[in-house]
């Protein structure tokens, strides 16, 4: 069937801004959709307030709207662009609910907008619990006893039935917030109240726990003809009782025999056709590992995580497909555009073994409750590809950026059997190591299957590695062959791990096996496992086997992708990576792209001209670059991750463009920097490099509280403190395990302003400029942002502008960087120079026209500045764009929602106007969709010391009244329903009361700038409730 | 162990060799399909050849009896790139002691993927395993006819006891497709192909499925003719080696695939209701659409892929054959409906039958 006709122009919705449960995997696929129909030669509009992404460039859709993801503001979209249809099915669970309540609004039939794709019935019936089991019943399809509540009452009622464990799922909530497992009365009441709360109809599933059961996931996709194929089936390594979105996950499933595969694919295929799904849909089961008995536990009518995974898993882009499908293409007229030959309805056969690992956020987040459970609080993700499954695991953890030895946590090293024993039982982040541990004290794969209910083939696999590596120390490199170095590599041991086991250095083996030719090889993802010829170079490396054919052979630059999603390094490093990548191809040159997040668009095998799923270590990116025959890497675009090998690859002989090391460790080293700074005739920040504990306390003293301390080389502010007084700093120096040397610097009082600049080293550019609403001490990442500034005079811009080009003719640098000011009363300080790309850079390409990486790209490879013609791109940035961050707190229990130089953001949203009091309006309304509704005003609690920072009559007005421990306890309050935001801006806010405030949805706001903010927003609510348009 | 696998292009791969030592010849192929092992070593159509796995991992779950095709491997040889040898389940055998117990070779830490690119470039080949390294003196022919005029076995076996009596005409059938007339309450009598037919006459069926086997559907041309005739008589349905046997009977021509489809994820299109469906398939030889012309039967079915005939009909007679497998064991389960609709042919005529 050819496309729907009559439909011309289309409305998408995206997801917003980035939350734990719904991340860039949204960006991948609403790119891909937006993609797709702009190919049909659609006007597409897209509506997302999330600037980080590449769907909101302006090349992806012909109109972009920065507005927040709310009913009104969509319905005034629709009354003004009057779109013939409307696609919400990209858009996450925020997209879909949007266009279930612009359908019950009667937007979508006033306006005369058909919802492309899956139709509202049968979305409903997906979503509606109760509608779901009613339709799963009559297809005779096995769904667990379960019941809808409303109550505590009716969920007691059922609980007494049933009996415990009990789950407790939420209707309509992102990565299944607010519910969990309760193994007892306490715990139940406790989640269900949770669920009720988060819920927006105030409705929960409290069903039978089939915790332990294998779950399994199936991507299925149906187009209108009733033509119904499974993409990819996944394996949980996790039993049920952990969100998938928290389980590692492989992909095929390894341990169902054929007859369980297919019988799940035809239940699959069943419940598809019976909900009428048109596009894609992810569909989860619990399989009883002996008796091929199974349950349904949950269908989504839409694109997902899964979605996102299985496509990168297959090489089968199902959003894209799904956007074909909904304007009314068949599967079987669409080619299968990985073969070009064959045709999209069929399914992918793969012949690799793929492991996803969730990334957590518990290194930066310690105090945080890390357990596991039905409720996602992972960050990002990792994916990796080998034909061994071991190897692929080995691949994985070495992806996830974190400190390990090998495949072991050190921490872990030092705890009791008894509690490692306890903590496999209770599953945390650190599960997977804590497994290995226990292998490594000789507790057999039937031991640690009792402790989990893992599948023994998962801990076989584990044991096997375990089992190599006590193998491999046993062996010395003299006695080294390359039979018995190839078997190593096979099961996944990277060089360093292997250094590590002889005592030797990872130059050694990598010399030594160049010199044996001891090379991975690197095969194509073909969608077809070879049966058919493909030519698309999307590869991953292994050592079993030989390479497959690399077509094209143009000069070739590598771009060092920025890996799994996690706080500090979000969704933004992937735009710039993809904007490199779009540069190199302008310029002529093949773009090669390393990367292994499976959620993003940079790993989208459209996207470069060669993709390689690999780890962002030495070894693996200098393998790919060798197999290529690349000399050059950009490292500026890929976050902290790409900088920190930078280091290795020059050694290797690889050319950094942009810079030398040099530069950019004197950037990163604070010792080095403040002496830069004062080379180049600047003031820098007092402050004292301190490499041990006990010079700390001394330097604080010599310098004068508060002092901010803070290690070099770190993502996101990581480990970054301010200290107020001795007694802070002996007591914090106590409890935290500092790896010297530390920086020691005055803590400086005043305000930040930061910008992204591009040079060559002789001219520059100073991008927008964003004022920091927040003072110092708040992470930029968390602060409120505006740019142009508002409350700077010319003269200070000047100061301000002139710096930076001062010091950017003084860099030997090509390419981007980012500086971080801070004026303290008249005086500018520089407090960080980022020699690479920041979170900033995406609004700040959009918010002027300049297209920051693309330019720098440029640069790097030579281009003269005068031929950028940055001043005819320059737009004049008619507009003020405001930043706000959007937090995940309410994933996250026991997480402070104080602000620090810490961050805490998962994501962001801006508002735009020409009015700088709208655009600030519009961002807190975005940042504000999670939280607690303020147009209806409310009660907020407020310490008594910040009483006296409040102007309370101007809430009042707007219906907000106040409450004190000695008007309303804090634990009363909390109870109220009219609660809507905490304040405390006592310099040591109380953490718990915060804390549990963050997990309600409350606001909870601890600096006097957040307040007036939105103070102001609130004072001018209702005027920006009509329906404000972006200009 | 070691053992190597020579193709006939001169390409050889090393592997681990796991059973007793042995020299084999046999045709080289390859299954995609990504489950499905235990099926598939045990598939009759399989008979002889060397299989290639596509998919690295092979034997996380052992094998079933209840999985199993017929009572023993009929694969030749099979080559994996990683023989699984941890835990399996309770009641299951290692897929190594399986292969160990049928005397077939498993050689493992094959670069698989390498041959199946081979035998995709140079086509369908003769193979060599052994577990040293010297060539063939005489490379053997690539097996293909495994049926002769005299059957050994003569003798008819009867199971289930209900009110349809369905022929088998056996060309080494897969049990899954005996189970599902079993499951359909239908008494199935397990014919041997050269049957006469006073004798199949006798038995007083009330349809046949042909089914499925191994090779060329050439090695039974002697029996076209009476083929045609049963055909023209009983409500027919023919299940690829069947499917292909019936296309001749009825005077089509059959030719061999470059290499073959062997996997659990082809579209068919089914040529009446434009829908697709994902098929299971195991098939070198496959029915030239251009001589159809010179037969009464239509094509019902067609690869999405290839555009190659996968399933035909004949317009006045209840024939219907498919050269995929709607058994599926392995592979998907979507064409199941065809065994209902071969019974309700069957159903329907005999109520004309008794109400004539």
């Amino acid at each position: 069937m050819p496309k729907h006709q009559g439909i011309k122009k289309v409305l998408v919705i995206g997801s917003g801004a980035i939350v734990i449960g719904q991340a860039a995997e949204f960006d991948y696929s609403g790119t891909q959709a937006c993609r797709a129909l702009k190919e049909e030669g659609l006007h597409v509009v897209l509506v997302n307030n999330n600037p980080a992404t590449i769907m909101t460039d302006k090349t992806v859709s012909d109109k972009v709207y920065f507005e927040p993801l709310t009913v009104e503001n969509v319905a005034a979209i629709i009354e003004a662009e009057r779109p013939d249809g409307l696609l919400a099915t990209v858009g996450g669970q925020t997209g879909l609910n949007l266009a279930m309540a612009l359908s019950d609004a009667g937007t979508l039939a006033k306006y005369g907008v058909a919802l492309l794709g899956t139709n509202i019935a049968s979305i409903k019936q997906a979503e509606d619990r109760e509608q779901f089991r009613a339709l799963m019943n009559k297809l005779g399809e096995p769904v667990p006893s379960s019941d809808i509540v409303y109550s505590i009452e009716s969920a007691l009622e059922f609980a007494a039935q049933i009996g415990y464990p009990l789950i407790v799922r939420p209707a309509y909530t992102l990565g299944g917030f607010g519910g969990g497992i309760a193994q007892d009365e306490e715990t139940y009441i406790s989640l269900v109240t949770q669920g009720l709360s988060a819920s927006p109809i105030h409705q929960c599933l409290v069903e039978k726990s089939i915790a332990g059961y294998k779950e399994i996931e199936y991507e299925v996709m149906r187009d209108a003809n009733g033509t119904c194929i499974t993409v990819c089936n996944m394996e949980n390594m996790d039993p049920v009782g952990i969100h998938t979105g928290d389980s590692i996950v492989v992909a095929p499933s390894q341990t169902m025999t054929d007859r369980e595969y297919h019988m799940l694919r035809t239940s699959s295929i069943n419940i598809i056709k019976a909900l009428g799904i048109i596009g894609a849909c992810n569909v989860q089961f619990a399989l009883h590992p002996e008796t091929s008995a199974y349950y349904l536990i949950e269908v989504n009518p839409r694109v997902s995580r899964s979605s996102a995974l299985a496509s990168k898993a297959t090489g089968y882009p199902i959003a894209k497909i799904a956007a074909k499908l909904a304007v009314g293409y068949s599967l079987a007229e669409l080619k299968n555009p990985v073969t070009g030959t064959t045709f999209a309805s069929f399914e992918p056969a793969l012949d690799y073994a793929v492991v996803k690992i969730p990334r957590w956020p518990f290194d930066q987040f310690q105090n945080a409750n890390r357990k596991l459970g039905t409720q996602m609080k992972a960050t990002g993700e990792v994916m990796a590809i080998e034909r061994s499954m071991e190897a692929a695991f080995q691949k994985a953890i070495r992806s996830l950026d974190i400190p390990l030895d090998g495949f072991r946590l050190p921490a872990l090293s030092n705890l009791p059997t008894n509690t490692l024993e306890q903590m496999a039982i209770e599953a945390d982040d650190r599960r997977l190591f804590v497994l290995f541990e226990l292998l490594l004290r000789g507790k057999s794969t039937n031991d640690l299957h009792n402790l989990t209910a893992i599948t023994p083939y998962f801990l076989f696999v584990l044991k096997r590695i375990v089992d190599e590596w006590q193998n491999l120390q046993a062996l010395t490199w003299s006695s080294m062959t390359p039979e018995r170095l190839l078997k190593a590599k096979a099961l996944g041991f990277s060089d360093q791990q292997l250094a590590k086991a002889w005592s030797i250095s990872p130059s050694e083996i990598w010399g030594q096996r160049k010199s044996w030719s001891l090379l991975p090889a690197y095969r194509v993802i073909d969608t077809c496992a070879a049966e058919f010829r493909s030519l698309t170079n999307y590869f991953y490396s292994t050592w079993n086997g030989s390479s497959d054919e690399r077509s094209g052979n143009r000069k070739k630059v590598a771009v060092i992708g920025s890996g799994p999603i996690r706080i500090g390094q979000g969704i933004e490093f992937d735009y710039c990576c993809v904007h490199s990548v779009l540069a190199l191809q302008n310029l002529g040159y093949e773009a090669v792209m390393i990367n292994n997040n499976p959620e993003t668009v940079s790993t989208d095998y459209e996207v470069a001209d060669a993709l390689y799923f690999e780890p962002m270590t030495a070894e693996d990116i200098l393998n790919v670059l060798d197999f290529e025959g690349i000399t050059q890497v950009i490292v500026q675009f890929g976050g902290q991750t790409s900088l920190n090998v930078a280091a290795e690859l020059e050694e290797a002989g690889i050319t950094i463009l942009g810079s030398a090391v040099d530069i950019l460790d004197q950037m990163e080293d604070r010792d080095r920097f403040y002496a830069f700074l004062e080379s180049i005739g600047l003031p820098s920040i007092p402050s004292f490099t301190a490499n041990d504990a006990a010079e700390v306390p001394v330097y604080a003293e010599k310098l004068g509280y508060p002092v901010l301390l803070r290690p070099s080389y770190v993502i996101g502010g990581k480990g970054m403190t301010v200290l107020h007084n001795e007694q802070e700093l002996t007591k914090w120096l106590k409890k935290t395990d500092l790896i010297f040397p530390v920086l020691v610097d005055h803590f400086i009082t005043g305000k930040e302003v930061e910008a992204d600049i591009l040079s060559d080293g002789e001219n520059v550019w100073v991008s927008a400029i964003f004022e920091h609403i927040e003072g110092t001490g708040v992470h930029s990442g968390d602060s409120i942002s505006i740019t142009p500034p508002v409350s700077l005079s010319p003269e200070a811009l000047d100061t301000l502008s002139d710096t930076a080009r001062h010091i950017a003719k003084n860099m030997d640098f090509k390419g981007l960087f980012n500086i971080q000011f801070v004026y303290e009363q008249e005086q500018l300080y520089v407090m960080e120079i980022n020699p690479r790309a920041s979170r900033t850079v995406p609004i700040s390409s959009k918010v002027t026209d300049v297209p920051l990486v693309q330019l720098a790209t440029a640069l790097m490879l030579g281009a003269s500045f005068q031929e950028l013609e940055i001043e005819k791109l320059y737009n004049g940035q008619p507009n003020f764009t405001v930043k706000a961050p959007v937090f995940s707190h309410i994933k996250l229990p026991g997480l402070s929602p104080i602000l620090s130089p810490e961050m805490m953001s998962t994501g962001e949203v801006i508002g735009s106007d020409s009015n700088a009091s709208v655009a600030m309006q519009k961002a807190l309304k975005g940042a504000s969709q999670q939280l607690a509704d303020l147009e209806a005003g409310g009660t907020i609690f407020i310490t008594e010391p910040s009483l006296v920072f409040i102007d309370k009559t101007i809430w009042q007005e707007r219906g907000f009244t106040f409450c004190t421990e000695a008007s309303m306890p804090f634990a009363k309050w909390l109870k109220t329903d009219s609660k809507t935001a905490y304040i405390d801006l006592t310099p040591d806010p109380d953490k718990e009361q915060a804390s549990l405030a963050a997990i309600q949805r409350l606001h909870v706001w601890t600096r006097q700038e957040t307040v007036n903010a939105f103070e102001n927003y609130v004072h001018a609510l209702h005027g920006l409730t009509k329906g404000v348009l972006a200009k | 162990m070691t053992g190597v696998l020579t193709l006939s292009n001169g390409q050889s791969f090393k592997g681990e060799w796991h059973g007793d030592a042995k020299e084999i010849q046999g045709e080289v192929v390859f299954y995609t399909g990504m489950t499905g092992y235990e099926e598939v070593v045990t598939d009759p159509s399989y008979k002889s050849q060397i299989i290639v796995f596509s998919y690295p991992l092979i034997g996380q779950y052992g094998v079933q009896t209840k999985h199993i095709q017929s009572k023993k491997i009929q694969a030749a040889g099979i080559i994996v790139a990683e023989l699984y040898e941890g835990p399996i389940e309770k009641g299951a055998m290692t897929l190594a002691s399986f292969a160990e117990g049928a005397g077939v070779p498993i050689l493992s830490g094959v670069d698989t993927r390498s041959i199946i690119q081979n035998v995709r470039e140079a086509g369908t080949m003769q193979s060599h395993l052994s577990p040293d390294e010297p060539l063939p003196d005489v490379w053997k022919p690539i097996q293909t006819q495994f049926f002769t005029a005299e059957q050994q076995d003569q003798e008819i076996t009867q199971l289930g006891d209900g009110q349809l009596h369905i022929g088998l005409v056996d060309f080494h059938y897969k049990s899954s497709i005996l189970e599902e007339l079993l499951k359909r309450n239908c008494k199935v009598s397990i014919l041997p192909y050269t049957i006469p037919t006073g004798k199949l006459d006798a038995l007083q069926v009330d349809g046949l499925l042909f089914s499925n086997g191994p090779g060329d559907p050439a090695a039974l041309k002697a029996f076209f003719s009476v083929y045609r005739d049963w055909a023209e008589r009983y409500p027919s349905f023919g299940i690829c080696l069947g499917h292909q046997v019936l296309a001749s009977a009825f005077g089509a021509n059959t030719a061999k695939l470059p290499y073959g489809h062997r996997g659990a994820n082809h579209p068919v299109t089914n040529i009446k209701t434009g829908r697709v469906s994902m098929s299971s398939q195991n098939h070198s030889y496959v029915v030239d659409e251009s001589s159809l012309e010179q037969t009464p039967l239509s094509v019902l079915y067609t690869n999405v892929n290839d555009g190659s005939v996968e399933g035909l009909y004949h317009p006045s007679l209840p024939v219907t054959t498919v050269q995929f497998h709607p058994e599926a064991a392995p592979g998907p389960a979507e064409h199941l409906e065809l065994f209902d609709q071969f019974i309700s042919t069957i159903q329907q005529k005999k109520k004309v039958k008794i109400h004539a």
